[in-house]
């Protein structure tokens, strides 16, 4: 089946015209439209200009002008600015916003062939874990209709699960690729932090934010990731580091690799089914000539806290922009500023937003913003310094992505704590701007989860590698949710 | 109590425009007087998704004034978020520089009009972002916003609270402003905005220690208007005081129509800023050969440039300082007497008849119609008397209109040299003293103030061209 | 820190939302819920901890000064929710 095909399978196909651009476009379209009424996994479709752009690259596939990736059909995360479509972060305050211009990822993707079908759908301005803080709806899990996909980046991970397209761009702020990619069975990475451009990637957390592929397979990660990294002058905080060739690197021997086996990782609240399953990983890991050992992360447990101070104070000033002067939602004839503002402001934002906003003005307030932003950022760190310790000993280190599959739709929308925990695992590689990906490792009643392996700065290759390299020995990340079979 | 029983204590916050080409944080044009939001970027609106970065020409700036003024440059400074809603504020938030400005601990003495010195602090020197424009009129009892101005780099140079009358004030500004343009860190064109000051004023009863209560009247854009906003504040506060009240620590506007300050209205003043670094730029860093790089490049300060035209000149001081505080008309004034050698003349003509004539066409001394080349060949002809100095007006105004590209052209077309070939004027002197025998009569009598009748017929019939001195000399033998 | 309604209404005040009386209690109660959350880390000692603003300690570069931008004004007032004479409208502003 087309849709099972891998990146590199696909090229090869087209370059041996078993099928066109055309052809290969269509079929992700039809089972997009098929599959997302039910769904929910886009805001917005570009079906046409899909059209038109296969056409197009089959014409350059036909004269040999073709760019590498000519073709792929993929779907940009609804917080990449798209020229000309609307972009929305999946808030009604964005819900009439058409984008100006492009992001850079867009503008890369786009540069090397790839085609979006559309935006996908995510929790309002990526603040949320469940894809359930939606202003366009909640998306369903593909591996169950009751389940939630995960979030932010829900949207992406459940139409790359349901094969609706081949890959998708996602952002992780706290875990918003990993988590997701592991309830919904794919693999994610979130690079280092200064890695992708944010140029046109809409704000949540500016210092945590990065953007990265979700796709079916280590290896096609490796493919979009060498498209989608780089230095970019349009953003300050983007590293001027040489992109190396990840595909280059997937094949080398886990020989000699030392991996960290941290113990906070396997304490309470794990699932054991999934704990298991990473110890099974490991068992093969060691087979294939990797060495574990133990490493120790003692101001992780400080990490939850931290980010829910840094995070909502940085989208505090970050989301002040949204006051219905200059685009977005303007509510209905107000009185005067105030008024503009403030009902603007609160109609056109969500509540989890809202409360987002509150929580991060109130830690910059006069008076509070030595005891919780600068604390924050000095857990923060603690953190760093933990994980600099950590990879003098070891090359990658091993964890769960998630304490658990996903979650019932609506089982922690009443409990904001309950939800936040859901990120303790993938919040320290943030704070830390490690780069750190989630690959599906095992299935616990019918619903799927991941294994997290978290590099150090820059060594994105690494964890593609051991990722590859376990995905050529398993079949975890070729499981399919029965709804699209 | 009177007047003379309170001490006022004024701070200056002066924010000027710095001259680049570029925003400090978009590449958008900075240039003034463009139709509403043409020169407004995705990034000056603060569209999603759009991120700054910083303009290195705002740095230099900066590193400029603080070194000027003997400040310490910051190797490392920081960007801040300062979070308020206002519509001219696109982000929420302007980015500005809190805890690590660019400069800091400045000094510059003044000279006061009414004599004497003033030797004033300052605080520090900090980078930001100036703000849109609102504009209140014929939008339906709308307020339209245009955000050509957002972005605009500013540099806020903040003074200790040490002035303690509005004349020190007015002389601070008015030095602050003279510097910044000079160095050309600003364009300095108040009239435009690029110099508006924030007036933190307070009084105290004389003889205590403890500040009194201030008020910031904000955004005053003369100086006139800064003196009458001051001297407003202290009347007001002395009044409001010895009424038995208290002074309320408020943010005013001067309005110069009823010449009076109100408190401002808008949320901005009211507000908890919330700084925080900006997580979208990273630290500066500033390395001391840049720092050096920099020094080199400045322009010789006033006072080292006055005191080398009075040695190298022999200029008087007041008219080698004149020269020295206008950096265009002091570099215009040396290629002068590069050209026509004579720096006496040289500071006569560009410091009287060309600012006279460039004050009165309103035109600068970078677009003078006369080129310091061609006035420079006037000068080397008045020294060498080949035309009297009333010619050479003659000459300069030719120049000036444009009739002629060259003054030695001019003056050999229109045979405008003098006449000092005496075998050509005692024919004439001899013709215009045997036509008026009545007049040589009277003078041989002893009428001598007769001799300016001879010499004015004289010119006449030269059209002004005969060396006046040669005349007297050949009119003095032929009248004995 | 304890979270009341005073502290809701001015927290909100700065940041230009719209908090109807219906709505307080619930705020109270969530804001409550969080900073208690967040309140762990007062246990950490940080003494002398230099914070983190940059995961990558990076340095800024500095752009050169040029103007780089068109004038794209047509297209970015498509987006205003009220526009006239090439500004934006928002209700009159008395400073």
């Amino acid at each position: 089946m087309i849709h099972e095909q891998s990146i590199r399978e696909i090229l090869t196909s087209l370059d041996n015209k078993q099928y066109s651009c055309r052809e290969l476009v269509d079929h992700f379209i039809a089972r997009a439209s098929d599959a997302d009424p039910n769904l929910n996994a886009f805001i917005t479709d570009t079906y046409a200009s899909a059209r038109n752009e296969a056409d197009h690259m089959d014409k350059l596939r036909s004269n040999g002008t073709a760019p590498p990736l000519a073709g792929i059909p993929i779907a940009h995360k609804d917080i990449f600015c798209t020229r000309g479509v609307k972009t929305t972060a999946g808030s009604l305050m964005l819900d009439n916003f058409v984008a100006p211009y492009d992001a850079t990822v867009v503008e890369k993707l786009s540069a090397a062939g790839t085609i979006s079908i559309g935006k996908t759908n995510m929790d309002e301005f990526a603040m949320g874990s469940s894809n359930e803080n939606s202003h366009y709806g909640p998306v369903k899990n593909p591996w169950s209709e009751k389940a939630v996909p995960g979030g932010s980046s829900g949207g992406s991970a459940a139409a790359v699960s349901a094969r609706l397209c081949v890959a998708a761009t996602g952002t992780d702020t706290g875990g918003s690729i990993r988590q997701p990619a592991s309830m919904c069975g794919i693999t994610g990475i979130k690079p280092t932090y200064g890695r992708i451009s944010r140029w046109g990637m809409i704000a949540y957390a500016s210092s945590l934010d990065q953007a990265g592929p979700m796709t079916k397979s280590a290896e096609d990660a490796a493919i979009l990731l060498n498209v989608m990294a780089g230095y970019d002058e349009k953003d300050s905080t983007s590293a001027n580091q040489t992109v190396p060739d990840y595909t280059q690197s997937l094949n080398q021997p886990l020989k000699g690799l030392k991996l960290g086996f941290c113990k906070e990782y396997f304490g309470d609240g794990l699932d054991p089914k999934i704990e298991t399953a990473i110890q099974t990983a490991l068992r093969q890991f060691e087979a294939q000539g990797a060495e574990i050992v133990e490493v120790s992360l003692p101001s992780s447990k400080h990490a939850i806290p931290a980010y829910y101070v840094i995070a909502p104070a940085e989208a505090s000033a970050n989301l002040s922009r949204y006051d219905g002067v200059r685009y977005g939602y303007r509510c209905e004839d107000p009185v005067d500023l105030e008024d503009l503002y403030k009902r603007s402001r609160s109609e056109g934002l969500g509540d989890e937003v809202k409360q987002r906003i509150m929580v991060g003005s109130f830690a910059l307030s006069a008076g509070y913003y030595d005891a919780y932003y600068k604390k924050a950022q000095q857990i923060r760190r603690l953190i760093k310094n933990d994980f600099a310790q950590a990879f003098e000993q070891v090359d990658l280190i091993i964890g769960p992505t998630t304490p658990s599959t996903a979650f019932s739709l609506g089982e922690k929308t009443s409990d904001p704590i309950s939800m936040y925990l859901q990120d303790i695992y993938t919040i320290t590689s943030n704070l830390a701007g490690l780069p750190a990906g989630s690959f599906p490792v095992g299935m616990e009643a019918g619903l799927p989860f991941g294994l997290q392996i978290i590099g150090n700065y820059f060594d994105e290759g690494r964890i593609l590698n051991l990722a590859h390299q376990f995905q050529l020995e398993s079949d975890w990340h070729r499981l399919t949710p029965e709804a699209t079979t | 109590m009177s007047r003379a029983d309170w001490e006022v204590v004024i701070g200056l916050e002066i924010h000027t425009q710095l001259k680049t080409k570029s925003k400090i944080f978009s590449g958008s044009s900075t240039a003034f007087g463009a139709e509403p939001n043409v020169q407004a970027s995705a990034i000056d609106l603060g569209l999603p998704g759009v991120l700054p970065v910083v303009n290195k020409e705002v740095y230099k700036k900066a590193i400029t004034f603080g070194l000027a003024v003997g400040a310490n440059i910051n190797r490392r400074s920081v960007f801040d978020r300062k979070n308020y809603f206002y519509p001219d504020s696109p982000k929420g938030y302007q980015i500005t520089q809190l805890d690590l400005p660019i400069v800091e601990n400045g000094q510059v003495t003044v000279e006061l009009p009414s004599g004497g010195t003033k030797t004033i602090n300052l605080t520090r020197a900090h980078l930001e972002e100036d703000a849109g424009k609102s504009l209140h009129e014929n939008f339906h009892n709308q307020t339209g916003i245009d955000l050509n101005r957002a972005g605009t780099p500013l540099l806020e140079i903040v003074s200790e609270p040490e002035m303690f009358s509005s004349e020190e004030a007015v002389a601070y500004a008015r030095y602050i402003h003279q510097l910044v343009t000079y160095l050309g860190v600003s364009d300095g064109e108040m009239s435009q905005g690029s110099l508006r000051c924030d007036a933190n004023v307070s009084v105290r009863p004389v003889g205590t220690i403890e500040l009194g209560t201030r008020t910031e009247t904000k955004n005053v854009n003369s100086f006139k208007f800064l003196e009458q906003a001051i001297e407003y504040e202290i009347e007001r506060q002395i009044q409001v005081l010895e009424s038995g009240q208290t002074v309320r620590q408020e943010t005013r506007l001067y309005d110069s129509v009823k010449g009076e300050t109100r408190p401002m209205r808008s949320k901005e003043t009211a507000t908890d800023y919330r700084y925080f670094p900006e997580p979208d730029l990273l630290p500066v860093e500033i390395d001391d050969a840049y720092i050096e790089a920099i020094r080199l490049e400045m322009p010789e300060l006033t006072g080292a440039k006055s005191d080398r035209f009075v040695e190298q000149y022999q200029l008087s001081q007041p008219d080698a300082l004149s020269l020295a505080a206008n950096i265009p008309l002091a570099d215009y004034f040396e290629e002068v007497v590069r050209s026509g050698g004579d720096a006496k003349l040289a500071n006569n003509w560009v410091r009287v008849e060309l600012l006279a004539q460039l004050n009165k066409d309103n035109v600068s001394i970078e677009n003078s119609p006369v080129t310091a080349d061609q006035l420079g060949t006037i000068i080397t002809k008045i020294a060498d008397n080949s035309i009297s100095g009333k010619i050479a007006k003659t000459v300069f105004e030719a120049l000036w209109r444009g009739e002629t590209k060259s003054a030695a052209d001019y003056i050999e077309e229109q045979g405008l040299t003098q006449v000092s070939d005496s075998s050509s004027l005692e024919p004439l002197i001899d013709r215009i003293i045997s036509e008026n025998p009545k007049q040589t009569e009277q003078f041989r009598a002893g009428k001598t103030k007769l001799m300016g009748f001879f010499v004015g017929q004289v010119m006449k019939e030269t059209q002004g061209k005969a060396n006046p001195q040669q005349v007297n000399e050949i009119l003095n033998e032929k009248l004995k | 820190m304890i979270v009341d309604k005073d502290v809701v209404l001015n927290i909100a005040e700065l940041a230009q939302l719209k908090i109807e009386d219906h709505e307080i209690d619930h705020y109270v109660d969530s804001l409550s819920r969080i900073l208690q959350l967040v309140e762990e880390m007062q246990s950490v000692d940080t003494q002398d901890v230099e914070p983190v603003s940059n995961p990558l300690d990076g340095i800024q570069r500095l752009r050169e000064d040029q103007v780089t931008e068109e004038d794209q004004r047509e297209l970015f007032l498509a987006n205003a929710p009220e526009s006239e004479q090439g500004l934006f409208l928002v209700p009159r502003v008395v400073e």
